[in-house]
């Protein structure tokens, strides 16, 4: 198995280079995943970074990182491989005359005419990769099978080439935003992370690392506010990004410390619904 | 090691988390690259590895801190220490003190002292010193002693009863505008009362945890486990939730309608398919010079059914019917109309509540406070109810309405009217019962819900929110 990283405490520093703030879970699972070659299966509401970390784990660890977007009707055409019919065809015409059938037949179904899709090309890569399957929740419970051979077993069967098996074992996350109850299977093979909101620091120091030239005080009072916020019955709490959105905002307005007018202002860009603003904004300004 | 991995997992099961025997495995392979003595990552390598879903994290956590709390850095079980041993130990290692501020001499303190010493804490948020203070609080005043018999929450309660935390936040009001450093602005203030409230959390988290693990240390971690045990969100029955686990099923209840309507949608769309569209194929098979090699097939869409939710809010199914509401309103998108109406012995139609705010859990408080559903005296009348129900909207129920009756059927004695339900049943589509007391009680004492259930589509026992989900799921 991979020894991409010598303790937690290496993921948690190599990830702080690169600009992601991680907490004990997320370092814990990532370390986990390259030990024992598993997959991670990241759970948790949208705009917390789950995307972000398997970037900046590809980052960290100088790997190439293949992302393979899923939506409603993917299938393995679009997600493993697909025969190249066109050029099969042109080989085919190219050599009507000089060629018998089962040579023919042999070659076209070679590795020449084989086009690789997201799943197989991260198998078949020589340099390391970091393999991102995104909101996997969003494709059909029969189209999760076809993931669940190269999540296991790190290989691809192609019936007229046979298997191929991966030269590495690449690290693997999968997204999910939790639309749907992904199927036992899926979850069997994966190392599952829930990533949460960030507690109060943690989010401190996000901000402070991804906003630049931001104060320590105004960093800290967005932080507050956005923790109030989150306490609130909303229909969509603020997620880190809208919180980091937020934070740019009030620095281009060039304001260093809130008050309540310039909070109920700009809180279009935490909150995107309107009975959402509306109820901070009347909580903002009562005191409890 | 093993023996304790084993009990752990067992433990995990019985609680109600889905642990395969490869999940097993792979969570003793993680814990053999963990250095064992970084508890955090230790108990990351179990979840991630055990744990599959995020509603059932705390369950887990309650477990692995009853199971690895107590346990040394090498996590080893010492059989052959007994609880005396054990106490002598505890004190001991406060003794030591951890945190600053000379936790060790807190032995000696008063009560005012420890007070303002907790007071100091809070404001300045010195985690060390909240944790030292929180044994030396259920040291002082929860009175344990070995062996007896008494839950956790009797130690917490006669602990905080002493520490009198409501009133912590006035005082530190106080002392803060003492000190001049009252904050000016409401925004501001507001802040820091947020802060301090999650102080105070944080103080009481801890004391529980203090009280558990004096607990485990006394009766040991299977018999505790087993007291600790709480049903999942999914399975807390409605009738009998408390205030926490109330919050629980709220805070569960909104992904699951967003799973739900997403499933739903999809069930709309896929798995259908018409016969074939004539016209449709014809004019697709102009790409291919008039042979129709592309078949095109009509999808039907099926009307959406129309709702109709009638609900007893009576004290004792009230939480159940709110749920309900919610969880059918969250969804409306699924029908093409939902209506809504709620009874006790009196009923009123609510249907307008919803419509004017887009938040429901306000039109629910708006239901609670203002629908006028009382006649005479406010007890269960569903006799009645029924009739105004038939009286003012019979006339509505048509061939595409589907009626939801929620409620108990604990009639108290009046009259059952259950000729309403079956003309119900002759105009309606569908019309369904939702119970929330366990099968068993059904019709039994004042329970009619075999009258009413006779005439309906089929009465459903709809305790917790599994349940009711797999019944919403089959209506849309």
């Amino acid at each position: 198995m991979g020894n991409r990283f010598d303790s937690v405490q290496a993921v948690r520093d190599g990830l702080k280079k690169v600009n992601y703030l991680a907490d004990d879970g997320i370092a814990s699972v990532a370390f986990l995943a390259d030990r024992l070659g598993k997959p991670v299966l990241v759970e948790g509401p949208a705009g917390t970074g789950k995307t972000q970390l398997a970037k900046s784990i590809a980052d960290l660890t100088g790997a190439r990182l293949i992302r393979l977007q899923c939506y409603e009707g993917l299938d393995e055409s679009k997600a493993l491989y697909e025969w190249n019919y066109k050029k099969q065809l042109l080989r085919i015409q190219a050599d009507k005359n000089s060629d018998s059938w089962s040579e023919v037949h042999d070659d076209i179904f070679s590795e020449e005419f084989l086009l690789t899709r997201p799943l197989l090309e991260a198998i078949r890569a020589d340099d390391p990769v970091v393999l991102l399957i995104d909101e996997v929740d969003r494709v059909e419970v029969e189209t999760e099978a076809l993931l669940l051979e190269i999540l296991s077993e790190y290989q691809v069967s192609i019936p007229e080439l046979g298997t191929i098996t991966a030269k590495q074992i690449p690290l693997v996350f999968l997204t999910s935003n939790n639309t749907r109850e992904l199927s036992e299977a899926l979850k069997r093979r994966c190392l599952y992370l829930h990533v949460d909101y960030p507690d109060m620091d943690r989010e401190k120091e996000i901000v402070l690392a991804k906003v630049e030239g931001i104060t320590e005080h105004l960093a800290d009072q967005i932080a507050r506010i956005v923790r109030s916020i989150r306490q609130l019955d909303l229909k969509k709490a603020p997620s880190v990004s809208e919180t980091i959105d937020w934070a740019r905002t009030l620095m281009l307005l060039g304001i260093e410390h809130i008050d309540a007018e310039q909070a109920k202002e700009t809180l279009h860009i935490l909150l995107k619904y309107q009975t959402d603003i509306a109820k901070a904004a009347k909580e903002l300004s009562s005191d409890k | 090691m093993l023996d304790l991995m084993s009990g752990f997992v067992a433990e995990l099961r019985n609680a109600g988390l889905p642990v395969s025997l490869t999940e097993n495995l792979d969570a003793m392979e993680a814990i053999k690259q963990i250095p064992l003595e970084d508890r955090e990552a230790f108990k990351w390598a179990l979840g991630a590895t055990l744990v599959k879903n995020a509603a059932h994290w705390r369950a887990f956590e309650t477990v692995f801190e009853v199971y690895f709390s107590l346990r040394g850095p090498e996590y080893a079980l010492k059989d052959d220490e007994d609880a005396g041993d054990f106490w002598r130990e505890m004190q001991d290692q406060m003794r030591q003190g951890e945190g600053k501020g000379g936790a060790g001499a807190m032995d000696s303190l008063t009560q005012e002292e420890l007070m303002s010493l907790l007071m100091r804490a809070l404001m300045d948020g010195d985690q060390a010193m909240m944790r030292a203070l929180a044994k030396q609080a259920v040291q002082r005043f929860a009175g344990m002693e070995p062996g007896r018999p008494v839950g956790g929450t009797y130690y917490l309660y006669r602990t905080l009863r002493n520490l009198d935390l409501d009133n912590m936040m006035s005082k530190i009001d106080q002392a803060k505008a003492d000190d001049g450093q009252m904050p000016q602005t409401d925004l501001e203030r507001r802040l820091e009362n947020d802060e301090m409230h999650h102080r105070i959390e944080q103080f009481k988290q801890e004391i529980e945890a203090e009280i558990r693990r004096r607990l485990v240390a006394d009766r040991g971690a299977e018999a505790m486990a087993k007291t600790l045990r709480k049903p999942l969100p999914e399975d807390v029955e409605f009738m009998h939730a408390s205030r926490d686990e109330m919050q629980n099923l709220k805070k569960a209840l909104y992904p699951l309608t967003r799973k739900l309507a997403a499933r739903l949608a999809r069930k709309r769309r896929h798995g259908r398919k018409g016969p074939l569209d004539f016209r449709n194929t014809v004019r697709h098979s102009l790409n291919y010079g008039g042979v129709p090699a592309e078949p095109k097939f009509k999808y039907p869409r099926p009307a959406k059914p129309e709702l109709m939710v009638v609900a007893d809010i009576s004290g004792s199914v009230a939480a159940f019917a709110r749920f309900t509401l919610m969880l059918v309103y969250a969804i409306q998108g699924q029908f093409s109309k939902v209506r809504s109406f709620v009874f006790i012995d009196g009923l009123d139609e609510v249907t307008d509540y919803f419509k004017a705010t887009e938040d429901i859990t306000e039109a629910i408080h708006r239901v609670n406070t203002e629908a006028d559903v009382v006649w005479v005296d406010g007890h269960s009348d569903y006799g009645h109810a029924f009739e105004v129900f038939w009286e003012r909207y019979g006339k509505d129920v048509g061939p595409k309405t589907t009626v939801l009756l929620l409620g108990d059927a604990r009639n108290n004695y009046h009259a059952a009217q259950s000729w309403v339900v079956r003309e119900m049943k002759h105009r309606a589509r569908h019309v369904y019962w939702l119970n929330p007391e366990p099968r068993s009680y059904w019709n039994t004492g004042d329970s009619i819900v075999g009258e009413y259930g006779s005439h309906t589509d089929g009465v459903y026992e709809c305790r917790n929110l599994r349940q009711l989900e797999a019944f919403v799921e089959k209506l849309a």
